[in-house]
């Protein structure tokens, strides 16, 4: 057991994985001779050379088109796209390539690959380089959508997401490279598809994701103490395959839902869970289904708007205590 | 006249008889097939869009002849050339047009996602572009391996102004990849000639030079040219020489796809590329080598056959059936993305 940074587990969960099968492939900008921008991927050009951690040119869409042929053929390509919010500009393959091709070749192409990104606000690096595109992904058939909020989730679902067969989209949050966590010695192997329950509670649930799950706990450890509400705390961590009986589950205890969302309010990944809950779950709950999400603006750059806009402790304290308490 | 003897040359030069009576063969196989594919689409037979090859089979011949077994291919949308090419059945390219459970993909690819991954048909694609860091992708796969198989990337000459063209050819030219991007410059991207907005005369190869690469613009409609100038590119990138930019100049007799009748065309223009018809051009070329004319009918005659039967078992071919609406989204078979 030891303390490991976030950031640090990136680097372990890519090493034991490359470490475990040689056909794992490791490319991107800057992550191989400079150890990555967030300096989450040191050690591993030393460690596995030239030839299986590679530099590449400032070309997103080469980056991932070769991902996705070296995967096509028989190598299991890990590929990092710097910052989340250049997917934009490689959307073609996230969309139109990647997740498509088992399908429109009627299973004759297979695509197992993962694409690392840096996601979520927090850096003050404004509009173009600070948003929560998990629900950009979440639309698309055909892929697996993860996002890890402990250095331990970061190990065992990366680990699952370069041994799964099917290509997956691995949202690494920038706030939460520096925090840190117990990671046991030896190979971690985590299961896509399965949240889970970090706070059992009876009175309501809050589903949170990434950078907001410590916010949801922070917030459900002061529901309790200051207002007697007792939250039971779900980290999605898996948005597909989407663990949705952990969620009704819950619901079906609490009668209350609540989502913790970083992402712009329209078409935010808490809207698809909500719209399950209600179909599935409306004869459990006792109020109105909420969601605490980042309002639907481009992300300023400067500390003191960014971080009045993200969702806080104190709102999701406060919207919870106004939905149970009135 | 299967009695004339084959001339030394045929026999000694470094193309020799059998490989050529497979350049024509398969360059009559495709536009047998394309212009049945065509008649069907008049018919109502043939679904959604198309996009033909007809005037350019000797692109398409020249590079697959060329090919070894385990070699890739990637095509874009207009690929039904470079699928037949590599030794896919016609049936199976024509159902797929005809969105039958025959096809190819059984109806859920269609005529601009041919795959035949059996055949080193490793998609069609139909995003102008998309496929050629793809290809890189392949490529890089076959050099990390050690294996000595090479990626051939076929595109219009509209793709060289898109964004993913540059992307893949510094990429591949700075990773030395085996691939070989094959511009087959028809002069229309799809309606507007590329000409009109294009900065240079050659789109892809006036271009080269920016990669470090060298220049080569063939005649496309020469089975023959494209057939060794594939041979070259094939054996440097297997010698760990990189990748090649070839331009194959060349025509398409058709419209863009098939709602296009192409009235862009300057008068005579079509007229003047059909006098350079590739298959004219073969038919000489096998003359010129002592090839008989019942040498030559006799592989027509056997071309037409297949694509005849082909036709009928594809016009009897049942629609594909709903369970397979559901499949192969994810590894698993299924389509499940919760519990």
């Amino acid at each position: 057991m030891a303390e490991l940074t976030y950031r640090d587990a990136v680097a372990r969960g890519i090493a034991q994985e490359m470490t475990r099968d040689p056909d794992v492939v490791f490319l991107g900008e800057d992550v191989a001779k400079a150890g990555g921008v967030f300096k989450a991927t040191v050690g591993l050009y030393e460690q596995f050379g030239p030839l299986r951690v590679r530099d590449t040119p400032i070309s997103e869409q080469a980056i991932l088109g070769a991902a996705m042929g070296a995967a096509m053929t028989g190598l299991k390509p890990i590929a990092e796209i710097m910052f989340s919010d250049f997917f934009a500009v490689c959307f073609d393959y996230i969309a139109n390539e990647i997740p498509k091709s088992r399908y429109m070749s009627n299973g004759q192409l297979k695509c197992p690959l993962v694409i690392r990104t840096g996601n979520g606000a927090g850096s003050r690096f404004g509009a173009q380089h600070s948003q929560s595109v998990e629900n950009w992904c979440m639309m698309i058939p055909g892929l697996k959508v993860v996002a890890p909020s402990s250095p331990i989730d970061v190990i065992g679902l990366l680990a699952a997401a370069v041994r799964d067969p099917d290509p997956v989209i691995f949202l690494e949050h920038k706030s939460l490279y520096a925090t840190k966590g117990e990671v046991p010695d030896g190979e971690i192997l985590d299961k896509l598809g399965t949240a889970k329950i970090l706070r059992p509670g009876k009175d309501a649930t809050i589903i949170a994701l990434a950078l907001m799950v410590p916010r949801a706990l922070e917030a459900a450890n002061r529901l309790a103490s200051e207002h007697g509400i007792d939250c039971e705390v779900i980290d999605v961590r898996s948005l597909v395959p989407l663990d949705t009986q952990t969620i009704l589950g819950s619901i079906a205890k609490t009668h209350h839902c609540f989502s913790v969302e970083e992402n712009p309010r329209l078409c935010g990944w808490g809207a698809e869970i909500m719209s399950i809950v209600a179909d599935e779950a409306f004869y459990d709950l006792d109020g109105p289904l909420v969601r605490i999400t980042t309002p639907h603006i481009p992300l300023p750059a400067a500390d003191i708007l960014e971080d009045a806009i993200l969702p806080t402790v104190d709102r999701i304290v406060e919207r919870v205590r106004r939905t149970l308490k009135g | 006249m299967s009695q004339t003897p084959i001339s030394a040359a045929a026999v000694n030069d470094d193309i020799g008889e059998q490989t050529r009576l497979e350049l024509y063969r398969s360059q009559v196989n495709i536009r047998e097939a394309e212009q049945r594919a065509f008649d069907l689409f008049l018919q109502n037979m043939v679904k959604g869009t198309s996009h033909l090859s007809l005037g350019q089979e000797a692109v398409a011949a020249g590079f697959a002849v060329a090919m070894k077994k385990g070699d890739l291919s990637f095509c874009t949308y207009r690929g039904h050339a470079h699928t037949l090419a590599r030794g896919v059945p016609v049936e199976k390219v024509l159902g797929e047009l005809m969105q039958r459970d025959n096809g190819l993909m059984r109806g859920k690819g269609g005529s601009m996602h041919l795959t035949s991954e059996e055949h080193g048909v490793m998609g069609s694609y139909a995003i102008i572009g998309a496929h050629l860091p793809i290809a890189c992708g392949a490529a890089w796969r076959a050099q990390y391996k050690k294996q000595d198989d090479v990626t051939v990337c076929f595109f219009g000459d509209g793709t060289t102004n898109i964004g993913a063209f540059h992307e893949a050819l510094n990429f591949a030219a700075v990773w030395k990849l085996p691939v070989i991007f094959v511009c087959e410059n028809n002069f229309y991207m799809e309606y507007t000639p590329i000409g009109d907005v294009t900065a240079v005369k050659n789109p892809a190869g006036d271009r080269a030079s920016a990669y470090g690469l060298e220049k080569i613009v063939i005649d496309g409609n020469d089975a023959d040219v494209v057939y060794r100038a594939a041979k070259t590119a094939y054996d440097k990138a297997r010698a760990g020489g990189g990748p090649s930019l070839i331009e194959c100049l060349t025509y398409r007799h058709s419209g863009h796809s098939r709602a296009d009748p192409a009235k862009y065309r300057p008068e005579g223009e079509l007229e003047k590329w059909k006098e350079r018809d590739p298959i004219k051009i073969y038919r000489e070329r096998l003359k010129s080598f002592g090839i008989g004319d019942d040498v030559v009918a006799k592989i027509d005659a056997e071309v037409r056959r297949v694509v005849d039967d082909a036709t009928e078992k594809c016009k009897a071919a049942p629609n594909p059936p709903m369970e397979i609406l559901t499949t192969d989204v994810y590894a698993d078979g299924g389509w499940a993305w919760r519990n």
